[in-house]
């Protein structure tokens, strides 16, 4: 699987998604300069967590001009794989890759911390090393990540499988206490209809190594290298 | 001739207001009782050339459409008025 990790001025987590992808699983991967419109090459695509463009006005809002984000929407319409972590979700909501808004934390703090997600889509290119239901522990770190989308949209997203991830206690449950920013229905990553689209607020890439607290966000990426191999879920 | 435009965007009446929320219980307790309710936004103020009213106008609508405002969560309102001729060189003229 061949890895294009956008960067962004202001991107910081692009380092961590290629210590990921080319030390961890030893998978091929470059840096794509927002200048680029050259994806071709690529089986993935990650628009990784920081400040795109200093974030000044919204978060993902200048991001969103980007000559490569052009190349990015088309690569999806071809069927690539877009994952858009914390920044790059926002970035991939503000081009409507993928519905809804992420607002302001309600606590008005940025939130770093460890928190456990309950896999609520196993049957999706980026999840289908995971079982249904089960738990994830990956790190959060943002100020602006607290899920909006209108009920309607809201509704389509529960009733088509497109919630791929919540907020839970450790044991599962879905709860508000467990809820780090006061997402709608604790929601922490959503797909496209397609379902080669993810976006999702915790960064898989900083729990890849059981040295630094978890190893399960090795699952999302070693579910994309299947789905990319066409090995069946 | 140059304009100013005020663009004030604010979060749509049903989403949620972290900030405002924040700020509403700050002033309560600061003994503000009568307060009912606050929500934050943002206020810019534009200054460009535009040949007339009317190009001003559709010009800053585009941007607060396009850029300034997420129309998924904001709503934006938009004023514009003449403040004066350009100079020659493109400075404004008092």
């Amino acid at each position: 699987m061949r890895t294009g990790i956008v960067v962004f001025p202001g991107t910081w987590s692009d380092r961590d998604c290629a210590h990921a992808l080319g030390d961890v699983l030893e998978e091929p991967c470059r840096f794509v300069d927002h200048r680029d419109r050259q994806l071709d090459d690529l089986d993935l695509v990650i628009l990784p967590g920081g400040f795109s463009y200093g974030d000044y006005l919204r978060c993902g809002a200048i991001a969103r001009f980007a000559p490569v984000m052009e190349s990015v929407a088309r690569f999806a319409d071809r069927g690539g794989l877009v994952l858009g972590i914390c920044n790059g979700f926002q970035v991939l909501q503000e081009a409507r890759m993928l519905p809804g808004a992420l607002l302001r934390n309600v606590s008005c703090e940025f939130r770093c911390e460890w928190v456990s997600l309950r896999v609520e889509q196993s049957a999706s290119a980026f999840t289908a090393e995971c079982r249904p239901g089960q738990v994830l522990r990956i790190p959060i770190s943002h100020g602006e990540g607290n899920f909006y989308a209108d009920p309607v949209t809201l509704e389509r997203l529960e009733s088509n499988g497109r919630v791929v991830f919540r907020y839970c206690a450790a044991d599962g449950r879905v709860t508000d206490e467990a809820n780090p920013n006061g997402s709608m229905a604790n929601i922490a990553g959503i797909m496209n209809a397609r379902g080669n689209v993810l976006g999702m607020m915790p960064h898989p890439e900083r729990a890849c190594e059981a040295l630094l607290g978890s190893s399960d966000g090795l699952a999302i990426f070693r579910s994309a290298i299947r789905a990319l191999q066409g090995v069946p879920a | 001739m140059i304009y100013r435009a005020a663009v004030f965007v604010t979060l749509k009446p049903v989403v949620n207001d972290p900030q405002g929320l924040t700020i509403h219980r700050g002033l309560r307790s600061l003994g503000f009782d009568s307060v009912q309710e606050v929500r934050s936004g943002k206020y810019l103020v534009l200054t460009l050339e535009e040949p007339d009213d009317r190009s001003a106008r559709a010009r800053v609508d585009e941007m607060a459409r396009e850029v300034l405002a997420n129309a998924v969560i904001e709503d934006y309102r938009v004023e514009v008025e003449a403040i004066g001729e350009p100079a020659a060189s493109g400075e404004l003229r008092a």
